[in-house]
């Protein structure tokens, strides 16, 4: 009896909000044109184009909503945008959470692109960079907290390349490790496996777009052991050799761990 | 401090957002631990799945386990849980959750062949009882057995124990510990005459070098890994060294990872026994002082069935021990120099080496881990005790840090499956059956007729479903375990026995398991904190918890199953005239009477159970037997470790464990014992003697001399790739909780085939597409995966286990460690091929 009501319920409620979204589409075709066209070119941080995209506007320019691309997903992933979609109507995307990028060898998606809107010099799917995976909020990430979540890691196509776990001393337990998720900008190819696979009720791992997700370091400034790690030694040499006052029993190790017993 | 409602919501809000940022506001926390615990009830208990044995806290509300949180006060995890912790409060939750008993019926009786249609408990318990009398009477006490399990509280398989071995007299009881531990424990018999660990989890602070011998840690202990990583990133000069015979998370730390050829880690124990002693490094007075050398019988099979060719061909059998010089020792390991070894296993000469000599270094610390790698494994036995070999040579054992460690995979492996014997050759407290005066003890405290419990050990696991399928086992009782997705060879063994028309099978789950449904008749089964309990985990801790919540429907719990149904047999129905006339006070009693009334079992009355705050808990066997059931029987079992005649076995009183985080036995007047068999740290050795292993007659350790023997079946021609089994870190054994928690189900779905790009690509393979993968047994589909968390070297797949829907066990070997019956997961050959 019960069960009936409220299937009746839902029926009226659902009925009421569909009539409330029509007028609201119409009024909203109504308020004119180029309100739609504005927000249709803004593409939606919870949207990622395919394997290869041009640049938001280049892409856009280049796309002929032909929907080849989605046609040879084999996994459905790829999605056509309509009218209600937070993307431009008729190009691909797919999001993250909902269904993450295969990453197929052979690129279909790519292939099937006549107009090279999706780029074809893309032939290694390890280089597509769809977007830019960001653990986003340390507060929630189970393993900040020193929990062994680390499913992000694990389920990376690029484990210990585009997502690596840095252990690291545990203080307040002050015997265990926690385990940081440190995703790599050069490798991550943006798939969303990381922000799907995420445990929690809100993903604190997500897949943003490149220009949204990535910082820069000034130009007049370079981190001293990466440049020493490029050159493969440092860039000043040689350094003096070193001596020391000591009592017997102990060395002193300049570049290494100072004082300690011989 | 008096509250209003308005106040109490307001302080609520302040303290979800304090509690959301990660900070505490000074002056509101009184008044939050006062109001919330009138919302929220929390109380400890040990996590449901692995041996890590991690505490968490449950919160209770409205008759639900709402949520959990890691016990910040428990020093195993110290509030931290893995992934499948976190999901603790979902899995007594899944949709198909089973609330009524389910009988196979057509036309409202029981048809083998008939759906399962909902029944009640008494029809249930019928329907059994016919069914346990007609092959009682038929075949006698063989033709009835059960399958426990190492997920069972202390009390169920103790309760299991003297339902099985004592009230129907037969010793076909075997735990799924089988599949797991039998080769650890037959180890820990045979080198120190007592089963379990001499250290403890501290080892994994004090040691200087860790070394892993077929024990993925990273994803099979994860809290046990961070203690361990987090030595090796403090510690200076700490190093681990991990071998495998694929690449998985480990690797990631490990100084040393070597990946070796499956088997070859027989050869390996022994080229760094030969290493030790060519260098003359070993621990001249330890040895002198404390070991015995043994060698044991070789080419011993493989645990077929006996008309398999292997088993035809053997020329050895059994593992009785014969005694060798130290000379004798030394020669038989001569053979496994560093060439000859590194050329067998595939692990470079300088990697071995560098093994080698950690070990044989008397100032550093090594602790040595393995957990299924060398369990599963058809010389599983020797292989472990090629382990303790090393470090008794060395010395290094029973002392902080220095602690050769057989990890375990459930989470009462040690405490239930072991300690209270559940294996179909045990008795509680290391006594076996065969032992005359060990029968007689267990007797004596069961206060039962002398000659009760059988001699001859019952069917062990494998042998159970070969004896199904031929129709010698035929009243079967499947409890706390999913053995049709677990068992080896199921199109051959399994399911052939489950379906035989001449037997009745019993699965009592919360879920309907790919067991459950393969069976006749599904009985529902309260879980974890719906029932109060205790597990033992890997170092020895034993952890209660209370009953939280009243199961659903109409479930119960094992031991409320096993006490009732033995309420169905009267002694004369199950025992010969002879025996109940040694005591005649039993004529007429039922087992329930004769095994749960004897005066011990149902010594403590009702009472009300609450914690220190005055909490009221449910504890539903006590409310339907009238007695603190769950009591009385840990009190009567702890007589065993107190009284028998195996030492240092001692538990502590049921009441202090409701109030500890855990006790690690031997409990001495109150005290844990961390280290076993060294002065100072155990109670038991004798002053001045330094170590004692005493579970042995003259306190000395057996080093076993086992040589390199070949897998029971290896790639050839046409099944041309080594197939090893296991777990992964997000699902729990057969997936039955686990995959029933959708976020859970989302980060690892379905198994894949974990194979190397090159083997891929040679059978025309991409990732993500769908191959078979085939063995001489049977077949499955799954999806190619080329580069996830685990890197199998060219040659080799792995497979987990998880997967209800891609049954692995189809394909793998039912060959067994002769020795221990524990089946072999980690090898057999397969083919794989484009579908």
């Amino acid at each position: 009896m019960s069960l009936v009501s409220s299937q009746t319920n839902a029926k009226r409620r659902r009925f009421l909000t569909e009539t409330a979204r029509t007028i609201c589409g119409v009024s909203l075709l109504g308020l004119g044109l180029g309100f739609y066209t504005k927000n249709a070119s803004s593409l939606a941080t919870t949207s990622l184009r395919p394997p290869g995209a041009l640049t938001e506007d280049d892409f856009l320019a280049a796309c002929v909503r032909c929907g080849l691309c989605v046609r040879d997903c084999p996994y459905d992933i790829l999605k056509l945008a309509d009218i209600v979609d937070r993307a431009a109507t008729g190009t691909p995307y797919f999001e993250a959470r909902k269904i993450p990028c295969e990453m197929c060898e052979d690129i279909p998606c790519v292939k099937a692109c006549p107009t090279n809107a999706l780029d074809k010099s893309l032939t290694d799917i390890d280089d597509a960079r769809m977007g830019l995976a960001v653990l986003i909020d340390q507060e929630s990430c189970l393993n900040f907290q020193g929990l062994r979540c680390d499913v992000c890691h694990r389920i990376c196509p690029l484990i210990n390349s585009a997502i690596t776990l840095e252990p690291q001393h545990n203080i307040r337990t002050n015997k265990h490790a926690l385990f940081i998720p440190v995703v790599h900008s050069d490798k991550c190819t943006g798939c969303g496996k990381c922000e799907r696979a995420c445990v929690l009720d809100e993903a604190a791992i997500k897949v943003l777009p490149v220009a949204l997700a990535k910082g820069e370091l000034g130009r007049h400034y370079r981190l001293g052991w990466k440049e020493k790690e490029k050159a493969g030694q440092s860039l000043v040499t040689p350094d003096a050799k070193h001596e020391y006052n000591l009592p017997d029993g102990l060395k002193y190790d300049h570049a290494g761990k100072g004082l300690g017993k011989d | 401090m008096k509250l209003t409602r308005r106040s109490f919501i307001k302080t609520n809000a302040i303290a979800a957002t304090a509690a959301a940022a990660g900070i505490t506001i000074p002056g509101i926390n009184n008044a939050i631990a006062k109001t919330s615990s009138s919302q929220i009830r929390w109380d400890k208990a040990p996590c449901r799945f692995c041996g890590t044995g991690c505490s968490v806290l449950v919160g209770t509300k409205d008759g639900r386990v709402i949520a959990t949180q890691g016990d910040p006060d428990a020093p195993v995890n110290r509030g931290l849980n893995c992934i499948k912790g976190y999901f603790l409060s979902k899995i007594m939750y899944g949709k198909d959750r089973l609330t009524t008993p389910l009988l196979r019926m057509t036309d409202g009786v029981y048809d083998k062949e008939g759906e399962f249609t909902p029944i009640s408990w008494d029809q249930a318990f019928d329907i059994m009882a016919v069914k346990w009398k007609e092959a009682l009477k038929k075949k006698g006490p063989t033709s009835v057995g059960m399958f426990g399990s190492g997920q069972w509280t202390v009390w169920e398989g103790y309760a299991a124990s003297k339902l099985f071995k004592a009230g129907f007299r037969s010793n076909n009881l075997d735990p799924n510990a089988r599949h797991c531990m039998a080769s650890a424990v037959g180890a820990f018999m045979r080198g120190f005459g007592a089963d379990e660990p001499m250290g403890c989890y501290d080892d994994l602070e004090h040691a200087d070098v860790f070394v892993l011998w077929g024990a993925n840690m990273a994803e099979m202990h994860p809290i046990l890994w961070s203690r361990l990583s987090d030595t090796r990133l403090t510690k200076e000069g700490c190093e681990v060294h991990v071998m495998s015979t694929f690449k998985h998370r480990c690797f990631d730390l490990a100084d040393n990872g070597m990946v070796f050829t499956p088997q070859t880690d027989l050869a390996i124990a022994n080229y760094i026994a030969n290493y030790i002693i060519q260098t003359k490094s070993y621990n001249k007075e330890f040895v002198k002082d404390h070991v015995n050398f043994k060698k044991t019988p070789t080419d011993i099979g493989y645990g077929l069935r006996p008309e398999h060719p292997l088993e035809q061909k053997k020329t050895g059998t059994g593992g009785k021990l014969s005694g060798i010089t130290f000379e004798e020792y030394k020669k038989s390991v001569s053979e496994y120099t560093l060439e000859y070894t590194s050329k067998l296993s595939g692990v470079p000469e300088k990697n071995l080496l560098a093994l080698a000599k950690v070990y044989a270094d008397p100032s550093k610390k090594v602790t040595s881990f393995w957990t299924m790698g060398f369990n599963q494994h058809t010389r599983g036995v020797w292989v472990n005790g090629l382990v303790y070999n090393i470090h008794l040579l060395m010395g290094k054992i029973s002392e902080p840090g220095n602690s050769p460690f057989s990890l375990t995979g459930q989470p009462s492996a040690c405490g239930t499956a072991r300690e209270v014997g559940t294996f179909a050759h045990r008795l509680p407290a290391d006594l076996v059956v065969k032992n005359p005066a060990h029968r007689t003890f267990a007797e004596k405290i069961w206060k039962l007729p002398e000659g009760t419990i059988p001699e001859k050990p019952g069917y062990h696991a494998v042998l159970q479903n070969r004896m199904l399928k031929d129709g010698k086992l035929n009243a079967y009782w499947v409890m706390c375990n999913n053995n049709v997705q677990a068992a080896a060879n199921f199109n051959d063994e399994t399911y052939p026995g489950y379906r035989n028309p001449e037997n009745f099978i019993v699965v009592s789950d919360p879920y309907p398991t790919v067991t459950a449904i393969a069976g006749d008749l599904i009985l529902p089964t309260a879980m974890w904190t719906e029932k109060e309990g205790a597990y033992g985990n890997a170092e020895r801790r034993t952890q209660f918890w209370r009953q939280q919540v009243k199961a659903p429907g109409e479930s119960q719990s094992d031991l409320w199953q096993m006490a009732e149904f033995s309420k169905r047999f009267t002694v004369e129905e199950v025992w010969p005239k002879e025996l109940i006339d040694k005591k005649p006070e039993l004529r007429g009693k039922t087992l329930y009477e004769v095994l749960f009334q004897n005066g011990n079992v149902d010594k403590y009355p009702k009472q009300q159970i609450t914690d220190s705050e005055g909490n009221a808990y449910d504890n539903t066997e006590m409310d339907h037997f009238g007695f603190y059931m769950q009591k009385g029987l840990f009190e009567e079992y702890r007589l065993f470790g107190t009284q028998g005649p195996k030492k240092g076995h001692d538990l502590g009183e049921f009441d202090t464990y409701h109030k500890a985080r855990g006790l690690r036995w031997p409990v001495i007047n109150g005290k844990e014992t961390l280290w076993r068999y060294r002065e100072g740290f155990d109670p038991f050795v004798e002053k001045g003697s330094k170590v004692q292993f005493y579970g042995k007659k003259d306190g000395r350790a057996n080093i076993i001399f086992a040589p390199f023997e070949p897998a029971a079946e290896s790639p050839d021609k046409e099944y041309d790739l080594w197939l090893s089994t296991g777990r992964v870190l997000e699902h729990w054994h057969s997936g039955s909780m686990t995959r029933r928690v959708p976020e859970l189900y989302r980060a690892f779905p379905d198994a894949v085939m974990f194979i190397h790009p090159n083997d891929a690509k040679k059978r025309g393979l991409r990732r993500g597409m769908l191959a078979k993968v085939a063995s001489r047994r049977g077949e499955i589909e799954l999806r190619v995966e080329t580069r996830g968390r685990n890197r199998p070297p060219e040659g080799l797949i792995f497979v987990p286990w998880f997967d209800a829907g891609r049954l692995i066990n189809k394909l793998t070997l039912d060959a067994t460690d002769p020795l221990s019956k524990e089946t072999d997961y980690k090898k057999c050959a397969v083919k794989v091929l484009k579908v």
